[in-house]
């Protein structure tokens, strides 16, 4: 076959592996949401959850999850942003610096039971912190770190030397290249990195089982006071998230329908991870254009 | 400049660690962890308790009998739940934990639905799990494999059984399956499936057999005519005091018992006939109520 | 007096250099900090793995190489039953046998993004994997347990539980992980490269053969081993799947047990510092220290191969 041929050939399979991926997608898209939507109502987005009969609802579930991505992405976005700019502008090629990416390469693939486990002994029983919103969220950190700096330090990487010179050409310290150039540049890839990190946290349960708790005392909200204990801020209290929501209720759940309350929450989870990530999106342009001043990203 | 990094970096941890260490919260709470098969009926009775207390919280979390046991030992929760005795348990020193007795739950075994059995006897539910019949036509059934699903080692559930049914006899190496939920999506879904789960557990998409005769009603249980059974334990550290005193006393008090307990289908102490040692031993009761 | 001024002036650190010292530090922090962790996770399941071989006297060979897991008793000689080899065996298959079918679908579908259509791919492909990390593990492990188990169970016999219907579930679930790192990596390929290709009168094809899938190589291989890592940690989709039988798999449909499902099942029925839950923790310690050995390992390869 003449070289043109094959590249056709080639071209035509490549179209066909998109295709099927997104078919892969759409499937799963359309199973979980065709399956949960017509369970999804008011009163089940906002209602209390019940531990026997039917009817419950998922409202103080859906707070916590998105409270738990908030205290989580607070704490680990500054440090593996900080991790990441080290490992790529200031480390010394050296052994070491291998050796300690390997290491993150290695705490990323740990099974996020063993990170669950870490964190209930660390977080809630050696700092007593016990079930709650903060050991969950330190346990996460834990658990997407590993992720997060790797992603940062990519995108990093990504960028051009001949950027990082034009940086030290205009009399620049390294630091300021790092923050006004380099960083604004890979900013794609690294709002890339947070999305799929907080997708991950959005959709996490075998860490948080162990430390954020599977219990979802009623709240108060009326009183926003973080330190009442049913307070909806209160990072004390112990807290079940969605996605642990969907695995009691499947695995030890004796409410008469379990089934139908999973796929309306796990629909409800699948609509937030996507609109989470059309508004990450959408804000992540708005600011790579406002910090280069390009009219669009690539 | 600076001062813009600072506080992107420094502020959220700072923030987040000030009130993880120097925070003091109003209201009251205890904790309980454990059997997650306990789970339910505790997190109902706890709703209830903060319904008639505000600002007093029952925590309650499963993670398995295990972790509650060893929690309960090393005093880091208030409750530990479990659905074994302490002493059961390699590696827990009973002699210091309370036990309160909340329940009783049986167990019973199921099968598909499509294998049109109603009946088994000990032996023969022993050899099923030992590996010794492996075909329902062996037992009057159609010629279909049977699919044997276990539960985790060390589950409470599979212990009962164990006892009860297989007497010592040691199961087969087989699909296990570490909760009720997964069990009975398997059950209902593998063509020749048998396993075993709680009463409360049980609904239309699997079906249970009679064992020697017995059906598997919660009447046959308080008199001990359907064997399969266990208490639910609910330890604690030493005496009960203050919120977790007057929330064991809530959970065993008539309320919740007749209300709680024997709608989500466990069966409330003190309709008993009959007590079973931890050696197995049984002994009549007389209720002069 | 002058001179003093700017004697002074010139052994002050400059603003810029007080900066540079305060962005090193501060990164620095975050790098020790992180450290800190790992060291800490490294430390904490190392020593509660290795209980079983030093406090329980457990031999580490025939932890290896046993083939009959049963924590809770002991065989004819006395010696407590952890054999994990059908927990080893389980693992690697689903985890190669994934990765063998995620590669080219991951593959094809970067090199759609970034060289063949980067509009579709950034407008389509790329919020498509993106969605795809955000569907939780447990949504994957129950679409598995209702679509892949009754469909294998149909098309190849037996149970549906087994390696088989793990290594379909594995293979969706590292798809967008290894295509996303891919994609990087091909990226990073400098654009002059591709042009001086395409001005030799090379096909698109041949471009993408020849230059730049030869040059990102090594970033490839990094994004495999990375999807082989991540199918190797994850547990709760496969272990709805996979059938949790503890024997050693015979073949593809059978069910079989990985470290993980092992792991997460035991975790909570086991007392911590008795025997089973060391040897659960053993197990963990597994799971850390062959991801190491097969990066280490594929490392050399890469280094091999890539052209520099």
């Amino acid at each position: 076959m003449s070289p043109r041929k094959w590249d056709k050939v080639a071209t035509t399979v490549l179209y066909m592996i998109s295709v099927f991926i997104i078919a892969v997608l759409a499937f799963l898209l359309l199973y979980i949401l065709i399956s949960g939507l017509p369970h999804v109502t008011w009163h089940f987005i906002t209602g209390r959850s019940s531990s026997f009969a039917a009817g419950g609802g998922i409202g103080i579930q859906l707070f916590n999850s998105l409270y738990l991505l908030i205290l989580s992405m607070l704490i680990s976005i500054p440090l593996s942003l900080g991790a990441g700019i080290y490992l790529s502008e200031y480390a010394p090629k050296n052994w070491l610096t291998d050796l300690i990416r390997n290491m993150i390469e290695i705490l990323s693939s740990l099974p996020s039971v063993v990170v669950g486990l870490f964190g209930f002994l660390v977080f809630s029983i050696n700092m007593k912190l016990g079930f709650s919103i903060l050991s969950g969220a330190l346990a996460l950190t834990v658990f997407n770190l590993p992720l997060l700096t790797r992603k940062v330090e990519d995108s990093l990487q990504a960028v051009h030397y001949t950027q990082r010179e034009a940086g030290y050409a205009l009399g620049l310290s390294r630091w300021e290249t790092v923050i006004h150039v380099v960083v604004p540049s890979a900013l794609p890839g690294i709002l890339t990195g947070m999305i799929l990190g907080a997708g991950r946290v959005f959709g996490e349960a075998a860490a948080l089982i162990y430390t954020a708790g599977q219990s979802s005392p009623p709240l108060d909200f009326t009183n926003w006071n973080p330190t009442y204990i049913a307070s909806p801020l209160n990072p004390l209290r112990s807290a079940e998230t969605l996605a642990v929501h969907i695995w009691k209720i499947n695995s030890e759940g004796i409410i008469p329908d379990a089934s139908a309350v999973s796929a309306g929450a796990s629909a409800i989870l699948i609509l937030f991870v996507l609109l989470f990530n059309f508004a990450a999106r959408y804000f992540g342009n708005k600011l790579y254009r406002h910090l280069t001043g390009a009219r669009e990203r690539g | 400049m600076k001062k813009k990094w600072f506080s992107l970096f420094i502020l959220p941890m700072a923030t987040i660690i000030l009130a993880g260490c120097s925070f003091k919260q109003t209201g009251q709470s205890i904790t309980a962890v454990g059997s997650s098969a306990l789970q339910p009926l505790v997190e109902a009775a706890g709703d209830e308790f903060t319904k008639e207390n505000a600002g007093e919280f029952i925590n309650v979390q499963g993670g398995g009998s295990g972790t509650g046991l060893s929690q309960i030992q090393t005093g880091s929760v208030e409750i530990g739940n479990s659905d074994l005795y302490a002493s059961q348990k390699s590696g827990i020193d009973a002699s210091k934990l309370v036990d309160h007795k909340v329940a009783v739950v049986g167990v019973t075994p199921v099968i598909n639905r499509k294998i049109p059995i109603k009946n088994l006897s000990t032996t023969q539910l022993a050899k099923i799990f030992s590996g010794d019949i492996t075909n329902w036509q062996q037992l009057g059934g159609p010629n279909q494999e049977i699919v044997v699903i276990n539960r985790a080692q060390g589950s409470g559930t599979r212990d009962t059984f164990e006892r009860w049914v297989m007497k010592g006899r040691s199961a087969v190496q087989a699909q296990e399956q570490d909760s009720t939920g997964m069990v009975r999506q398997i059950v209902a879904t593998t063509p020749g499936a048998i396993s075993y789960m709680a009463f409360p557990y049980v609904d239309k998409t699997v079906k249970t057999v009679n064992v020697d005769g017995v059906t598997p009603t919660a009447k046959h249980v308080t008199t001990n005519q359907w064997q399969i059974w266990s208490y639910e334990h609910m330890y604690t550290n030493g005496k009960p005091t203050g919120l977790t005193a007057r929330f064991m006393d809530y959970i065993l008090s008539d309320a919740i018992q007749n209300k709680v307990v024997a709608t989500m289908g466990y069966i409330p102490v003190k309709d008993m006939k009959v007590s079973r040692s931890l050696q197995g031993k049984v002994v009549q009761l007389s209720h002069e109520k | 007096m002058k001179n003093d001024d700017i004697r002074a002036s010139l052994m002050k650190r400059s603003r810029a250099a007080k900066n540079e010292r305060f962005g090193k530090t501060l990164t620095g922090l975050c790098i020790l900090i992180i450290i800190t962790v790992v060291v800490s996770i490294f430390f904490f399941v190392a020593s509660k793995g290795l209980a079983t071989f030093f406090t329980n006297k457990v031999n580490l060979w025939k932890f290896l190489t046993g083939t009959i897991w049963n924590p809770g008793a002991t065989d004819a000689q006395g010696n407590p039953q952890v054999g994990a080899l059908p927990m080893i065996v389980g693992s690697f298959a689903v985890t190669f046998l994934a990765a063998i079918v995620a590669t080219p679908f991951a593959i094809g579908a970067a090199v759609f993004m970034t060289e063949i259509s980067p509009k579709i791919g950034r407008k389509v492909l790329q919020p498509v994997i993106e969605l795809l990390v955000g569907i939780p593990s447990v949504v994957y492990g129950f679409i598995g347990l209702s679509v892949v188990v009754p469909f294998v169970r149909r098309t190849f016999g037996g149970s549906g539980f087994g390696i088989l219907s793990g290594t379909f579930v594995l293979f969706v679930m590292i798809l967008p992980t290894v295509t996303s790192m891919t994609i990087d990596a091909l990226n990073s390929v400098p654009r002059n490269y591709r042009e001086a290709s395409l001005a030799l009168g090379a096909t698109r094809w041949q471009t993408i053969y020849k230059v730049v899938l030869r040059a990102s190589t090594s970033g490839i291989i990094t994004a495999i081993v990375f999807g082989m890592s991540r199918a190797f940690g994850e547990a709760l989709a496969v272990q709805m799947v996979i059938g949790n039988a503890m024997l050693l798999p015979g073949n593809l449909i059978s069910p079989a047990s990985t470290l993980t499902s092992v792991l997460t099942m035991g975790m909570g029925n086991s007392v911590m510092g008795s025997l089973s839950n060391n040897a659960l923790w053993s197990l963990a310690l597994l799971l850390l220290i062959m991801p190491l050995i097969f990066n280490i390992i594929i490392r050399k390869i890469a280094k091999k191969g890539a052209i520099r």
